[in-house]
């Protein structure tokens, strides 16, 4: 048997690991998922405050060091998208923040279709259901919720009003969303149970009881509510045909149903770290940028006609893992995340800016632990 | 929302209603992080009833008060990613208004 090489030192002699500091290794499996060709590999979080004891390294949570690492940059900002990257904060709350965006975040939507003629060929339930859809343009933060035994009034209803007709003899119409006519002044359906009117000065009663018009409260007077988009198809009428309706819109919650959430989606990803093991020239170089499918690589010229591959757009890596496929690439390229920094997307349906939702979310985790903090003591 | 302690106060189950993993979640990284704290986890009971038990066990102080630190810390941290946030915003509007006027400096 051949002998072993690997030559003896004794302890004494290795060099000491720094006090207060991780040994690289440790702190690369602390801050990065590594990627390797099978699976990732240490993809989870160290969140125990005395892991690291041993090594004279605090893992507690210390809001000064957290305050000084934590950082947010925007990437992009439109009416309805924004990117922002956020980095220096925990996996744990970046998703708390995507759930309550998704799920917990209010918005108005239509609940309940009052269908006074519907002879299209889209059936009652089905209309109802594609009304509840449309995401309308209104801040929800000046409505109040509709528990089951309220009363619907100014300040926790919208009343739209669709009446569409495609008269004989003409060709079929599209039923738009801008035909939804918003009604300030509430329900004009007049209650079933309601005895015609004995004086003609009462106004008899509707679906809705409002004390006061909505177009007279100061936030609505010259911002008048409506669907988001005016070219959202609802149906589409044949000759004779006749829908008459109205949709009375609500204060919601993503969790109860989809209508009610005030992003289209929001997500967040790590963001991917590509580093080059060792120097890659020529041919092989050129092998390297063709593999990627997102041109993740460049080839840079570095005099006497030798060319070297560099990594020039980590950020949009997909971790497809096509660089470090088939023979020993592995060795010279490696692909990385970096745990504690995301890239976060909100794509808002209109309701309000991207922006104004994260800072609510935001607080909306901070009114969750209050709860918990009131209900304790 | 109840507490289920017994003689022992280092050591509780929280049980808290109309919660879920959102929550819950975020409080277990904060309390896993306070030096404090020997375990912690949490567990929804049933997926169709919205409660979350939350258990800690401390090396001595009362279970409830490190509980109600860790919602303190956490509601620290996000009044600081607010402010933080909302700054990074400011700044991007005002970069984008001036690249908008196309000014040279």
């Amino acid at each position: 048997m051949e002998e072993q090489k690997t030559p003896k030192i004794p302890v004494w002699d290795l060099p000491d690991v720094p006090k207060g500091k991780l040994p690289p290794h440790l702190e690369l499996q602390r801050t990065r998922v590594l990627c390797t060709s099978d699976a990732p590999t240490h993809t989870e979080n160290i969140r125990y405050s005395g892991a690291y004891a041993s090594m004279g390294v605090d893992n507690s949570l210390r809001l000064g060091h957290f305050r000084d690492n934590f950082r947010v940059e925007v990437i992009t900002l439109t009416e309805d998208d924004m990117e922002f990257d956020m980095i220096g904060i925990d996996a744990s709350l970046a998703n708390a923040f995507r759930r309550i965006l998704i799920a917990e975040l209010p918005t108005m939507a239509i609940e309940k279709v009052l269908i006074a003629n519907n002879t299209s060929v889209i059936q009652d339930e089905v209309l109802a259901h594609r009304l509840g859809l449309v995401p309308l343009k209104v801040d929800p933060r000046l409505f109040e919720y509709m528990s089951e035994n309220d009363v619907p009034n100014e300040k926790n209803t919208i009343v739209f009003k669709l009446h569409s007709r495609c008269e004989r003899g003409s060709s079929r119409i599209k039923v738009l969303s801008n035909e939804l006519q918003w009604l300030p002044r509430g329900s004009e359906f007049t209650l079933s149970t309601e005895k015609p009117a004995v004086d003609p000065t009462s106004r008899p009663r509707t679906y809705t009881s409002f004390n006061c018009s909505q177009d007279s409260l100061p936030e609505f007077s010259n911002n008048p509510i409506g669907p988001k988009h005016d070219d959202i198809m609802i149906a589409k009428l044949g000759p004779g045909q006749e829908i008459e309706l109205e949709a009375h819109a609500v204060k919601g919650m993503g969790k109860t149903h989809a209508k009610w959430s005030p992003v289209a989606t929001a997500w967040y990803r790590m963001l991917p770290e590509v580093v080059l093991l060792q120097e890659i020239e020529g041919e092989k170089a050129e092998e390297l940028v063709k593999k990627c499918p997102v041109k993740v690589f460049d080839i840079e010229d570095i005099g006497k006609g030798r060319k070297r591959a560099t990594v020039a757009r980590p950020r949009s890596c997909t971790l497809c893992r096509e660089c470090i496929r088939g023979d020993d690439w592995d060795k010279h390229v490696a692909l990385r995340r970096v745990k504690d920094h995301f890239i976060f997307t909100i794509e808002s349906t209109g309701a309000l800016h991207p922006e104004v939702l994260f800072t609510e979310a935001v607080k909306i985790l901070e009114d969750k632990c209050e709860r918990v903090i009131t209900e304790l003591s | 929302m109840e507490l289920g302690s017994y003689q022992d106060q280092s050591q509780a189950t929280f049980s808290l209603t109309d919660e879920d993993h959102t929550l819950a979640n975020s409080l277990r990284f904060t309390l896993n992080q306070d030096p404090r704290v020997t375990f912690c986890g949490y567990s929804i009971p049933h997926p169709s009833d919205a409660r979350v038990n939350i258990r800690v066990q401390t090396t001595g102080d009362q279970a409830s008060e490190v509980l109600k630190d860790s919602c303190q810390d956490l509601m620290l941290i996000c009044q600081h990613v607010r402010s933080t946030f909302d700054q990074a915003v400011v700044e991007f509007k005002n970069k984008k208004g001036l690249d908008a006027m196309n000014i040279e400096p």
